[in-house]
């Protein structure tokens, strides 16, 4: 496949594996990759096996359905019970655990959940099923709000009085900001997300080298982009000068898409964002503009999302894993009680999700 | 994927042997021919050709 395979060479996966060694520094060296896909395809590919003992990548919060709240989890499956209800989600939100149950297992009792691939399939099925209000779960980064934006849009194009939206929309770059903070955490730099700065551009990093003197890289998703934005920001490092680099010159550009910016723009406004085990980050999500509450299911299904009173007892480090002060192999359950047939935790759910990248390919 | 036809605002693509319709507003500029990637049924951004060629070249010359 044409801007895939050639980015898979093993024959200069190895030659940068070997300059990755060869500029090594002596000290241990912790890179974050805020991004999924990266965490899955690190281990798809056996990138840890190529790369010097003492350089750690460790996962950040970069999987959107793992760190959606499971309170978000809870109202979503109190407006599924609604009999008149059809809800339209992502497949990897069905079987991430609320506080006391999953959208899977509410579906296989009365509940109409249904999985769609992209967000444009809300509108046809909305228009199929009008005696029903169909509710999507809108759950993603910057890659996704886009999409949900022009979702919005068509939606208010075409008149729809049947279709809402239950976003739980974030935002990368605060994120990073609010991590940067953790004192614990001892990065040396981050590996930053492809898809995401496709969107937002290589720009709204530049206050991490600048604040923080940590270096950034975005960089691609094929084992070399992952290998050369490792060898970048190791070379940033041994020549202490952080700075925002750019890896995947073939996708991003400084300013990103401005097209897109401005879509979200125009159906979402900025606000604070509670994230699983993060909790509160200023800043960090999307709400839906008033001129489009009509399409707004907080509007529509009026509830408090409220932080449960139920405390899940269990040893799950889902919380330490998504902040990165953990792998997935730190944790007491993983492998032992949970697995992607059986997770605990929604980094075992995903395939986003560090543990079930981990539980995979390890 | 690979830009095949252009429909308003949406584009037939194609991968391998699969052909899929997305949604190409994000993408005003895009033309028949552009490879481009595509998140969730709408495509993102423009792959720059030469910017790919670069990227290899640079992997290639790292001494």
């Amino acid at each position: 496949m044409k801007y895939v395979d050639e980015f898979r060479n093993l024959g200069l996966a190895k030659k940068l594996a070997e300059k990755i060694r060869q500029i090594m520094p002596s000290e241990k060296i912790n890179l974050m990759e805020v991004c999924g896909t990266h965490t899955q395809n690190f281990c798809r590919f056996g990138l840890d096996k190529l790369l010097p003992e003492n350089l750690s990548l460790i996962s950040g919060p970069g999987c959107p359905v793992c760190v959606s709240p499971s309170e978000y989890i809870d109202t979503a499956i109190e407006i599924s019970k609604n009999k008149d209800v059809l809800m339209l989600t992502f497949g990897d939100m069905l079987r991430i655990p609320g506080n006391k149950s999953s959208l899977e297992k509410e579906r296989a009792k009365s509940s109409d959940v249904r999985m769609v691939y992209s967000p444009l399939e809300t509108i046809n099925l909305a228009k199929k099923n009008p005696q029903k209000k169909v509710v999507f779960l809108a759950v993603g980064f910057e890659t996704t709000a886009p999409a949900i934006a022009l979702s919005i849009l068509q939606a208010k194009k075409e008149k729809l009085k049947n279709l809402y939206f239950y976003t739980c929309l974030k935002l990368i770059p605060p994120a990073m900001f609010f991590l940067l903070q953790d004192k614990r955490l001892r990065l040396n730099g981050f590996l930053c997300p492809g898809h995401v700065s496709a969107i937002i551009g290589t720009k709204p990093y530049e206050f991490i080298p600048q604040g923080f003197g940590v270096g950034c890289c975005v960089s691609g998703f094929e084992p070399l982009d992952i290998l050369e934005g490792i060898y970048f920001l190791l070379k940033q490092i041994v020549e202490k000068k952080p700075r925002v680099e750019n890896q995947y010159l073939r996708v991003v550009t400084r300013q990103g898409n401005l097209e897109a910016q401005k879509i979200m723009r125009q159906v979402f406004l900025v606000e604070d964002s509670i994230w699983r085990s993060l909790g509160k980050i200023p800043q960090s999500g999307l709400k839906i503009r008033s001129e489009f509450s009509q399409f707004d299911a907080q509007k529509e299904f009026p509830f408090k999302r409220k932080i449960s009173n139920v405390k899940r007892t269990t040893k799950c480090k889902c919380g330490d894993i998504l902040k990165g002060l953990i792998s997935p192999l730190g944790c007491p359950l993983f492998s032992r009680i949970c697995s992607p047939e059986q997770p605990v935790g929604p980094c075992m759910v995903s395939k986003e999700g560090a543990c079930n990248a981990y539980y995979r390919y390890h | 994927m690979k830009i095949k036809q252009i429909n308003g605002e949406f584009a037939q693509v194609e991968t391998g042997k699969l052909t899929r319709t997305i949604n190409i507003a994000m993408l005003p500029q895009a033309k028949v021919g552009d490879y481009c990637l595509v998140h969730a049924g709408f495509a993102i951004q423009r792959i720059a050709p030469d910017k790919a060629k670069e990227t290899l070249s640079l992997i290639d010359e790292i001494r």
